[in-house]
C-alpha cells in the first residue's frame, strides 16, 4: 500500500507519515469505541433501548 | 414532576407519505418503461423527452429523491417527535421542508426530460435546483435540531444519531460534488475535471447511497422494527458500534466505482480497503436488526408489517455484503460496466428502501387515522408480488451481466475476440431483460395494490392531525460530565457535540482521497497532445451531456486485453484535463465510446443516429432523429468558452472571437464529408427543394445539431494514437 502512495504523493513532503497517522486515527477510534461501549452500564442500556417502547401515543394501544 | 402537555404533528407526517405514493408510482413507472425501451427501442420514437436517454436520470432521481426521500421525511417526522416526546420546533419549517421538497421534485421533473441535466449521476440536476436543495436541506436540519433542543427525553436515541449524520453528510456531499460554474440559468459546467470530476462525483455517488439511501433508512430500522416487534433492540451496546464505524467507514468507499479506470492507483486501494471493512457495520447493523425479533417470529407470519421489515433487512444484508464483494478488484473486472451492477442497486433500492418504505407506510397510515389496515389480505398479496418482483428482477440481471461480461471476453485462439461485434453480446440478454421487465411489473402491480389499500384504509378511518400526550420537561443539568456519567452517555445528551463529532468522522475520509487528489498536480500527468475541444466539439459534447448519452455509453476503457482488443488503447487520466464534467459513465449498454473518433465515417454516424438498426440490425439503441433536424443553438457558445477559460481550459481570446466562423468551417466540412453518401445528397437536397418551393425556411445541414454530434464523437480519445506512445 505505502508503495502506490509514495509513488503518487512523493511531492508532499513529509508522506510517510500519512498511513501512520491515518492507522494510529483508526486505532484510537476503535479503541474508544469499544471501550465506552464495554463499560457502558446495564441499567442505562435498557432504559435507552426502552426508549421507541416508552410511549405514551393513545394511538398505539389500538393495534 | 409536573406533566405537560402537547400535540404531536401528524399532518406533516400524512403529507410525506401521500407524497411517498405518488412520487413512488411515478418513479416505478418510468423505470417500468425504461426497462420497456430495452426490448422495443423505438416506444417514444421522435419524442425527445421521452428518450432513453432523459428518462434514466428522471427515473433514478424520482425513486431516490422522491420516493425514497419522502419516506424518509415521513418517517423522520414521526419518530423524532416521539423519541424527543415534543412536537416538531416549526410547523413553518416543516411545511417549508415538505413543499420545498416537492417544488424540487417537479422541477427536475419537467428539466431532466427537457435535456437540462450536468450528466453527474444522481447529481444530474442543473445549479438553480442544486441551490434550491441545499436550501431546502437546511432547513430540514435546522427543524431537526431546534426540535431536539427542545426535547423532553434527555437522551438521543441511536435513530437519531443516524438522523443527525444523514443532515450532516448529505449537507457536504451535495455542496461540494455540485460545485459548478453557470454559463446561463440553466447550464453550468463542473468546476473539476476529468479524474478530479470522476473522484468528487463517485465519492459523492457511492456516499449519496451511504447517507440518503441508508443511514436514516437504519435509524428509521432501530425505530420502527422495535415498535412493530414490540420489544426493544436486540443490542443497544451493538447499534452504538455499529453507528459510529458505520459512518466512519462508508466515506473512504467511493474510489471502488472507479477500479481499473484512470483513476490512481493509491486511491483505488484505499477505496477497496474500505468497502472491504464496511461489510462488519454493515453486517452489524443487519444482524441487529433482525434478532431483534428474537421470540416474536411467529408474529412475523401474521403481520404484514414485519413481513415487509424483514424482507427489507434481509435485502440490505444481501446488498451489502454484495457490495465489498464487487469492490475487490478480480469481481469487479467482471461486474463493472454490467448488468450485475443494476442488480445490485436494485436488491438495495427495492428490498431495502422500497419494503421498509412499505412496511412503514402500512404501520403509520392505520395509526394516523385511527383505524385498522383495510384489508391484511391484499397487504400480503402485496408482499408477494413485491418479493417476487425483487426476484424477477435480480436474478436475470445477474445472468445478463456475467453472460455479456464473458463474451466481452472472450478470446479465440489465434488472439481476436470471439464477440467482436458488440451487438452479439447484447442480442443474447435480451430475454433475460424480458424477464426484468416482467419482474419490474409484478413490484409495480404490488405498489398498486397498497395505493388502493391505503385509500381505502384512509376513508375508514379519521385523521387525527394533532395527537394529545403528555411528559415531564426536563430538569436542568450540568453541561459537565456528572459523576459516574460515562463520556458516551455525556455525549449522547449533548446534540451539538455529537453532530460535531458525526462531522469529524465523516471529514475525515473526504479529506484524506479527495484533497491530495485536487492539489497534487503530479497525480493527474499531462499529455502535450491533449488539446481543448475546437467549439464546434464543445457544442456536440454538451449535446451528447443533454440527450444522457453516458447513460449506456462509458468513455474509459480498461487496461485488459479484451477490451483493448475491442475499443483500442486503454484511457489515461491526461486525456480528460479539459472533460468538465467527465463523462466516464457506469454502464456499457452499448459500446464504449472512447476511442470511437475516426472509427466510422462522417456519414455512418449521421445515419446510425437517424436509426441505428439501419447500420446496426439488432441495436437496441433509439433513434436520434431530431437530432438530424433540428438547429444548433449557437447563442452561447462563446460563453461557455468563457466559463471554460475561468475553470483552466487554455481558449484564447482570438479563438473564442473566431468560435462563430470556427464553427461554421468545421460543420462545412462535415457536410461536405457528408456529401460522400449519395443516398444522403437525394434526400437531403430534395427537403431542400421542398423546403424552397413551400418557402419554408431551411436549415443548413452545417448548422444542424448532428453536425456538432459528430464532429464531437470524430474527435473522441484521437488525442493520442496508439503508435505515439510506443514511439
Amino acid at each position: 500500500m505505502l508503495k502506490f502512495v509514495k509513488n503518487y504523493m512523493e511531492t508532499i513532503s513529509g508522506i510517510e507519515i500519512y498511513p501512520i497517522i491515518s492507522l494510529l486515527i483508526f486505532f484510537t477510534f476503535f479503541v474508544i469505541l469499544f471501550w465506552w461501549v464495554f463499560t457502558a452500564k446495564k441499567e442505562y442500556i435498557n432504559k435507552v433501548s426502552q426508549l421507541p417502547l416508552d410511549n405514551n401515543n393513545q394511538n398505539d394501544i389500538l393495534l | 414532576m409536573e406533566m405537560q402537555q402537547f400535540h404531536y404533528d401528524n399532518k406533516i407526517v400524512t403529507k410525506f407519505i401521500y407524497a411517498t405514493i405518488v412520487f413512488g408510482v411515478v418513479g416505478m413507472l418510468v423505470g417500468l418503461i425504461l426497462a420497456f425501451m430495452f426490448l422495443f427501442p423505438n416506444m417514444t420514437d421522435g419524442i425527445s423527452w421521452l428518450s432513453f436517454g432523459r428518462l434514466r436520470p428522471l427515473h433514478t432521481n424520482a425513486v431516490i429523491f422522491a420516493f425514497v426521500g419522502n419516506a424518509m421525511f415521513a418517517g423522520i417526522y414521526y419518530s423524532l417527535q416521539r423519541l424527543l416526546k415534543t412536537r416538531m420546533a416549526s410547523d413553518l419549517l416543516s411545511n417549508i421542508n415538505f413543499w420545498g421538497w416537492q417544488l424540487i421534485i417537479v422541477a427536475a421533473a419537467i428539466s431532466l426530460p427537457l435535456g437540462y441535466s450536468t450528466s453527474k449521476e444522481y447529481a444530474e440536476l442543473e445549479w438553480p435546483i442544486d441551490i434550491a436543495i441545499a436550501l431546502i436541506w437546511v432547513v430540514f436540519g435546522v427543524n431537526m435540531i431546534w426540535t431536539i433542543l427542545k426535547r423532553r427525553q434527555r437522551h438521543l436515541y441511536v435513530a437519531i444519531w443516524f438522523y443527525i449524520a444523514t443532515f450532516v453528510t448529505v449537507a457536504v456531499l451535495h455542496i461540494f460534488n455540485s460545485l459548478e460554474l453557470p454559463v446561463s440559468a440553466l447550464k453550468s459546467y463542473s468546476v473539476y475535471a476529468g479524474v478530479q470530476d470522476a473522484l468528487v462525483q463517485w465519492w459523492y455517488g457511492h456516499n449519496a447511497v451511504a447517507f440518503f439511501l441508508t443511514t436514516p433508512f437504519l435509524g428509521l430500522m432501530y425505530y420502527f422494527v422495535p415498535k412493530a416487534a414490540n420489544r426493544p433492540v436486540y443490542s443497544y451496546r451493538l447499534s452504538i458500534v455499529h453507528f459510529w464505524s458505520l459512518i466512519f467507514i462508508y466515506i473512504w468507499a467511493g474510489p471502488h466505482h472507479l477500479l481499473y479506470t484512470a483513476l490512481p492507483e493509491w486511491a483505488q486501494n484505499l477505496g477497496v480497503a474500505f468497502s472491504i471493512m464496511l461489510l462488519m457495520p454493515s453486517w452489524g447493523g443487519m444482524i441487529n436488526g433482525l434478532l431483534t425479533l428474537r421470540g416474536a417470529w411467529d408474529k412475523v407470519r401474521t403481520d404484514p408489517v414485519l413481513k415487509f421489515l424483514v424482507v427489507a433487512i434481509t435485502g440490505y444484508g444481501m446488498a451489502t455484503f454484495e457490495g465489498p464483494t464487487l469492490s475487490l478488484k478480480n469481481v469487479n473486472a467482471i461486474a463493472h460496466f454490467t448488468d450485475w451492477i443494476i442488480a445490485h442497486v436494485h436488491v438495495g433500492a427495492l428490498a431495502w428502501n422500497g419494503f421498509m418504505a412499505f412496511g412503514i407506510i402500512y404501520y403509520l397510515v392505520p395509526r394516523l387515522f385511527k383505524t385498522k389496515l383495510f384489508s391484511l389480505g391484499l397487504a400480503n398479496l402485496h408482499f408477494w408480488l413485491g418479493t417476487l418482483g425483487i426476484i424477477m428482477y435480480a436474478l436475470p440481471m445477474y445472468v445478463a451481466g456475467f453472460t455479456q461480461a464473458s463474451m466481452w471476453k472472450q478470446f479465440n485462439p489465434d488472439g481476436t475476440l470471439v464477440y467482436g461485434n458488440f451487438l452479439e453480446t447484447v442480442s443474447e440478454i435480451i430475454p433475460m431483460y424480458w424477464m426484468r421487465a416482467i419482474g419490474g411489473t409484478l413490484y409495480l402491480t404490488g405498489m398498486l395494490i397498497l395505493v388502493y389499500n391505503i385509500i381505502a384504509t384512509i376513508r375508514s378511518g379519521s385523521a387525527v392531525t394533532d395527537e394529545l400526550a403528555e411528559a415531564p420537561a426536563l430538569e436542568r443539568v450540568s453541561k459537565h460530565r456528572l459523576a459516574g456519567e460515562a463520556w458516551h452517555s455525556w455525549l449522547e445528551r449533548k446534540p451539538v457535540k455529537l453532530t460535531i463529532f458525526a462531522t469529524i468522522a465523516i471529514l475525515i475520509g473526504g479529506i484524506v482521497q479527495i484533497v491530495p487528489t485536487i492539489l497534487v498536480k503530479s497525480n493527474i500527468p499531462t499529455i502535450a497532445s491533449v488539446k481543448p475541444y475546437t467549439p464546434l466539439e464543445l457544442e456536440g459534447r454538451d449535446l451528447y451531456i443533454r440527450e444522457g448519452c453516458v447513460g449506456c455509453h462509458s468513455q474509459m476503457i480498461r487496461p485488459f486485453r479484451s477490451e483493448v482488443e475491442r475499443y483500442g488503447e486503454y484511457s489515461k487520466a491526461g486525456e480528460y484535463v479539459y472533460d468538465h464534467p467527465f463523462l466516464w459513465g457506469s454502464k456499457r449498454t452499448g459500446p464504449d465510446l472512447h476511442r470511437i473518433g475516426g472509427k466510422y465515417s462522417d456519414n455512418w454516424h449521421f445515419n446510425h443516429m437517424y436509426d441505428p438498426r439501419s447500420t446496426s440490425s439488432g441495436s437496441i439503441m433509439p433513434n436520434y432523429k431530431w437530432l438530424v433536424t433540428s438547429e444548433l443553438d449557437k447563442s452561447q457558445t462563446e460563453a461557455k468558452m468563457k466559463t471554460m477559460v475561468s475553470l483552466g481550459v487554455p481558449y484564447s481570446e482570438e479563438e473564442i472571437a473566431n468560435a462563430q466562423q470556427q464553427m461554421l468551417d468545421q460543420g462545412t466540412q462535415i457536410e461536405n464529408n457528408l456529401y460522400n453518401d449519395p443516398d444522403f445528397v437525394t434526400s437531403y437536397e430534395a427537403d431542400k427543394n421542398n423546403a424552397a418551393q413551400n418557402g419554408r425556411p431551411f436549415v443548413e445541414m452545417k448548422n444542424r445539431e448532428i453536425v456538432a454530434m459528430i464532429a464531437y464523437l470524430q474527435r473522441l480519445g484521437t488525442d493520442i494514437k496508439v503508435k505515439d506512445i510506443q514511439e
